[in-house]
């Protein structure tokens, strides 16, 4: 993150002095940092509200039930997680309201795994490797309906929007796949290279 | 229909959890109150990271280095038959999901609801996730600065998408028209 953080903002200042639009990335530079905390701040409604309900489903046994059915999945996926973590539970229901396109609860459910997977982390500061699974699932974007990208289809007067909810269902089905293999090989190679 | 599909799906899903606890005897208000409260916290603790990764992104942006990128992408990327009005999205699609959602908008008004490259683009941004931002956001609500290898599978995982996004609507919507 450190090289990222640092080639992402240095080939801007340099590209923007090049290109004359200096100006636009220093005022982008000076309105994003107003944006970052709008967006944090427009957070805590909805993170309350979920973290709220998803206490109730932790309290009625319903995350421990879902853990109980996906646990031997878990086993593979998430080798370093305690047997009987609410986090398997809290796991899925993340994916579930990713794949079903519900953005609103699906930040908040998976800044709840991310707690639980932090207390059982002995380096509190660098990630384990079922943060990184986890995150390798967040990241490859499965979703079942694509309902923003068919609201644009709509929108523009698209003869046939649902057509596109196939092909892309496809492909995220498959890179949720990959991307699930890809953390494990990389899991394989960083720990055995001892690469942190 | 499907779109009603969705609409349901929360507002039950809410049901089924207060249910749940109302039948296993949960105090249902007192334990929402509860869990709500970390609400604030975790939300203020992401500040930080997301103006981190919020300014960088959008400086580069501003830069027009996207554009740079395009231009000297675009003739091999013609080659292997991937139109230049797509590669502003290959890029920003991990990026920041308004700016993805923007250009989506803009081919899909410039080139026509119906055409091939309108669909690709739909296919492309339908799979995409902001790894950046999720990445930044996630790890930064428990605290963690070593990634580790987080990074590098969210990017592998993008450029596969890439890939298949266009193999696939290749196989969809092209050998319809021919």
């Amino acid at each position: 993150m450190n090289y990222i953080f640092f080639i992402l903002i240095a080939v801007s200042i340099i590209i923007g002095i090049l290109n004359n639009t200096i100006s636009e990335v220093v005022n982008s530079m000076l309105q994003s940092c107003d944006i970052a905390v709008k967006i944090s701040f427009s957070l805590i409604g909805i993170m309350a509200f979920w973290l709220g309900i998803m206490r109730i489903a932790e309290k009625s046994g319903l995350v421990k039930i879902l853990s109980r059915l996906l646990e031997p999945i878990a086993k593979i996926l998430f080798k370093d997680v305690k047997k009987d973590s609410p986090a398997i539970g809290d796991i899925s229901m993340s994916v579930a309201a990713n794949a079903l396109g519900l953005t609103n609860a699906a930040t908040p459910i998976g800044l709840k795994v991310m707690k639980e997977l932090q207390e059982e982390n002995p380096n509190k500061d660098k990630a384990t490797d079922s943060m990184c699974m986890f995150l390798a699932m967040n990241t490859a974007g499965f979703q079942i309906i694509p309902a923003t990208v068919i609201a644009v289809l709509v929108g523009v007067g698209a003869k046939n929007p649902s057509e596109i909810i196939l092909p892309t269902l496809i492909v995220t089905t498959l890179s949720f796949i990959i991307a699930i293999l890809i953390a494990m090989l990389l899991q394989k190679i960083w720990n055995r290279r001892n690469y942190d | 229909m499907i779109e009603k599909i969705s609409l349901y799906i929360l507002p039950l899903m809410i049901l089924a959890i207060l249910t749940a606890g109302a039948v296993k005897k949960v105090k249902i208000y007192e334990e929402f109150i509860e869990g709500a409260k970390d609400g604030f916290k975790v939300s203020i603790s992401i500040i930080p990271y997301l103006v981190a990764i919020i300014v960088a992104i959008s400086m580069f942006k501003a830069s027009g280095a996207i554009d740079i990128i395009t231009g000297l992408a675009g003739s091999l990327l013609e080659r292997l038959s991937i139109p230049a009005d797509i590669i502003p999205i290959m890029i920003t699609r991990s990026l920041s999901g308004s700016a993805t959602l923007g250009l989506f908008s803009e081919i899909a008004h410039n080139l026509g609801p119906d055409s091939y490259i309108t669909k690709l683009a739909a296919v492309m941004v339908g799979s995409s996730e902001t790894t950046f931002y999720v990445l930044a956001v996630y790890f930064g609500s428990v605290g963690i600065k070593k990634y580790r290898y987080a990074l590098l599978t969210g990017l592998l995982a993008d450029a596969t998408g890439i890939v298949l996004a266009i193999l696939v609507s290749r196989l969809f919507f092209l050998a319809s028209t021919v």
